[in-house]
């Protein structure tokens, strides 16, 4: 159904381009998100999920930044295409975002019930007053105790966690249309976490809001996600529902990374883990990106690039072995053998 | 205790540890607040073991890191390191214990100075704790970043060319590179993903047992913390509710609140039904804790004795200390 797209992500790519080359942070990503779904990303650490959500809200540092081409469309409008005052009129309002570094978005020097409240003053018709009750009631509803005194504080006073909720309350409190939440509960303990979440969900339940959620959690995917987005050097590799990538993870990646989990009902020596490191964004190999830590490599993949292609109806995934080239090429191997 | 950490000395002794915070005032003539971030714990740490510390947002984790790297003045209590209190040390001494204590923080970008490359920061660290003479740091630098699987060549890049798992790794090689005895990880390997959080926690151990170093990890993550620690430590409202080995403490939570934390982990297999106990009531604020046992406004066990009376931290097994009036009842449910 078309209406219920809210966000429509094509072919998007966002460069730096620095004296020392260009780094190719996100390079050709596609993706849907529809009203009250929660889409999930996940992948390596530098593979570009932070640089997708500030493309989406502009926010990339230009120079040396650019997004070099693409649509980021939300209901249809090209964000890419708006001016500085459109974007700044959706920021925050019909999407906000909770950042992955509190600190970075945190003013270090001005109390955090201020800071919700300004964000509130800015898209919504408020007194001061009641911006400044509302801000409290949102860090009361992100679980910090004592919150008419916490709001006082500035971020210094508060614990990680604490700073990090008070993130979350602030890209809560204009009821956004869009949240793209990078890390929001890594700082978090267990039962606050589901607490969080369970936030989210009823704001999703009761609004449509539809969620991107960057997180490296497995687990909190698990509960959150109804669709995953692997993404691997710039890339997405994989995507699934939810339920179907911890079943059947189709991309090599996506195994190594399930199998590099840490076992809660066993003991374990050493972790297993993915051999090697990803290629630069600087300098990405001609053929697969994950070609030199692939157990599965040939010939092929060393050659061209793997083109995401569709293996069952909501199946998705950027690898030689699902298609009809790779029989053949397992057969050249033999012949040669 | 478990026997080979008894026959050891502690290589650092918190004894009695407060660490209170002023907060401003409401009104001028309202009395000043105090939030008791940490009051009055006591734990050893014994040369190469990892002691975790987990516990809710708020009650005082990072604060007892901090203590230790003597970053705020203790209000009350003492530390130990290598028998010597670190109150009564000289600036001078600080410094050079400094480089012993390593701290990998929570938020690396407040840690990392925009304005030296990575190159740099490592090289400065290296010099300000005589590590290695100049000619022999190149390699370690290399080594380094190999070590936390980052490319040879993002030495020359600045804190704002990487990501938030690049930056936070830079922080575990700049903690690493002066060959620290004691390193507390804050939330050292969150931000990152599961197939590096697993090399880095696999180079960890791997330097533990080299070297036998030492490391205080505070982490919320309790798959990590079961597969890494040796020992672990439960914090509640700025005490310590419960201390033990690692399995004993995972096989038999012994403190109501470790039992609640234990069942809320959220885990990948969907099909397997626990039964999770979801916490009543708010979290108490620790600028007014409760009386008495300090969970007792969520404990779904609480009495009158717990509302008035507190329980203190007593070893119920060997090596398993829990502060609950009604442990050895509980630990049979
Ligand atoms: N200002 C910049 N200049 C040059 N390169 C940059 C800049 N910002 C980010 N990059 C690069 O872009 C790539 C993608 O970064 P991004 O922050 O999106 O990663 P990520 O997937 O969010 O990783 P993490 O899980 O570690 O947060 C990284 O390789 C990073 O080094
Ligand atoms: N400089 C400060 N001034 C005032 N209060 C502070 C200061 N530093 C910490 N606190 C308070 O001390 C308490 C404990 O904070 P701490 O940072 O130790 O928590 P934590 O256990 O590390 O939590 P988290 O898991 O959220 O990081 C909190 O209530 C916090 O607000
Ligand atoms: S295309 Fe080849 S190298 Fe790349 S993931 Fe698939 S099998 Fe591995
Ligand atoms: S002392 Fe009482 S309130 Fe505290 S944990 Fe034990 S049973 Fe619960
Ligand atoms: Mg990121
Ligand atoms: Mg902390």
């Amino acid at each position: 159904m078309k209406e219920d797209i809210l966000l429509e992500v094509k072919n998007l790519k966002t460069h730096f381009i620095t004296s020392k080359g260009t780094a190719k942070a996100v390079d050709g990503l596609d993706f849907v998100l529809k009203k009250g779904e929660t889409l999930g990303i996940v992948g390596e650490s530098g593979c570009g999920k932070s640089i997708t959500s500030l493309s989406i809200l502009r926010l990339i540092p230009s120079p040396p930044g650019k997004i070099v081409d693409g649509q980021i469309l939300l209901h249809g409008k090209d964000l890419v295409e708006m001016s500085d005052q459109e974007i700044r009129k959706i920021r925050g309002n019909q999407i906000s975002m909770i950042f992955q570094e509190p600190m970075t978005s945190l003013n270090p020097v001005i109390p955090v019930g201020e800071q919700i409240a300004e964000a509130l003053r800015l898209h919504q018709k408020l007194s001061r007053k009641q911006a400044w009750e509302k801000a409290v009631e949102m860090i009361r509803l992100v679980g910090i105790p004592a919150p008419e005194k916490r709001a006082k504080q500035e971020p210094y006073q508060l614990s990680g966690g604490m700073r990090q909720r008070v993130m979350i309350a602030m890209a809560l409190a204009c009821t956004p249309e869009v949240l793209i939440a990078d890390e929001p509960t890594t700082a978090l303990d267990v039962t606050i976490q589901a607490q969080i979440l369970e936030l989210m969900k009823d704001l999703q339940r009761k609004i449509g809001m539809g969620i991107i959620f960057i997180t490296h959690d497995l687990g909190v995917v698990a509960e959150m996600c109804d669709k995953v987005a692997v993404m691997y050097a710039g890339q997405i590799v994989e995507y699934q529902t939810t339920a179907n990538l911890f079943k059947t993870p189709l991309h090599p990646y996506t195994q190594g990374l399930i199998g590099s989990l840490p076992k809660l009902y066993e003991d374990q020596e050493e972790l297993q883990i993915i051999e090697g490191t990803v290629p630069s964004p600087y300098d990405y190999p001609t053929g697969c990106r994950f070609a030199d830590r692939c157990p599965f490599v040939q010939d092929l993949c060393r050659n061209q690039q793997p083109e995401i292609i569709h293996v069952e109806d909501s199946q998705q995934v950027r690898c030689w072995k699902y298609t009809d080239q790779w029989k053949e090429e397992l057969v050249k191997e033999e012949v040669i053998l | 205790m478990n026997t080979l950490l008894s026959s050891k000395k502690p290589i650092l002794k918190v004894s009695n540890l407060k660490q209170y915070f002023i907060v401003k005032r409401e009104a001028l003539f309202q009395p000043k607040q105090v939030v008791k971030a940490v009051d009055g714990i006591s734990f050893d740490l014994y040369p190469g073991e990892t002691l975790s510390i987990v516990g809710e947002s708020g009650c005082g984790k990072s604060t007892t890191g901090r203590s230790i790297l003597h970053l705020d003045e203790p209000t009350e209590g003492e530390i130990l390191y290598k028998d010597v209190s670190l109150t009564e040390m000289s600036k001078k001494e600080l410094r050079n214990i400094r480089g012993d204590i390593q701290v990998i923080f929570q938020d690396p970008f407040a840690s990392l100075n925009p304005r030296r490359t990575i190159r740099q920061m490592l090289d400065e660290a290296m010099a300000i704790q005589k590590v290695l003479p100049p000619k022999q740091r190149e390699a370690r630098m290399l080594e380094l970043m190999q070590n936390v699987g980052l490319r040879p060549e993002y030495l020359e890049r600045y804190p704002h060319e990487f990501s938030g798992g690049q930056r936070q790794r830079i922080g575990i090689a700049r903690a690493l590179a002066v060959n620290p005895k004691v390193i507390i990880c804050d939330e050292a390997v969150s931000a990152l993903d599961v197939s590096i959080q697993a090399q880095i926690l696999n180079l960890l151990k791997r330097l533990q047992n080299d070297f036998d170093l030492t490391f205080l990890f505070i982490s919320h993550d309790l798959s990590i913390v079961k597969h890494i620690s040796d020992r672990v430590m439960v914090m509640y409202l700025g005490k310590i509710v419960e201390i033990s080995d690692k399995a004993s403490l995972f096989k038999n939570p012994l403190h109501p609140y470790t039992k609640a934390l234990l069942s809320a982990i959220p885990v990948i297999d969907q099909t397997i039904k626990r039964e999770r106990i979801l916490l009543k009531g708010d979290v108490p604020s620790p600028l007014n804790p409760p009386t008495g046992c300090r969970f007792h406004t969520r404990c779904p066990f609480a009495t009158d004795l717990c509302r008035d009376e507190e329980p203190l931290l007593r070893e119920l097994e060997s090596g398993h200390l829990v502060a609950c009036h009604f442990a050895e009842k509980l630990s049979a449910i």
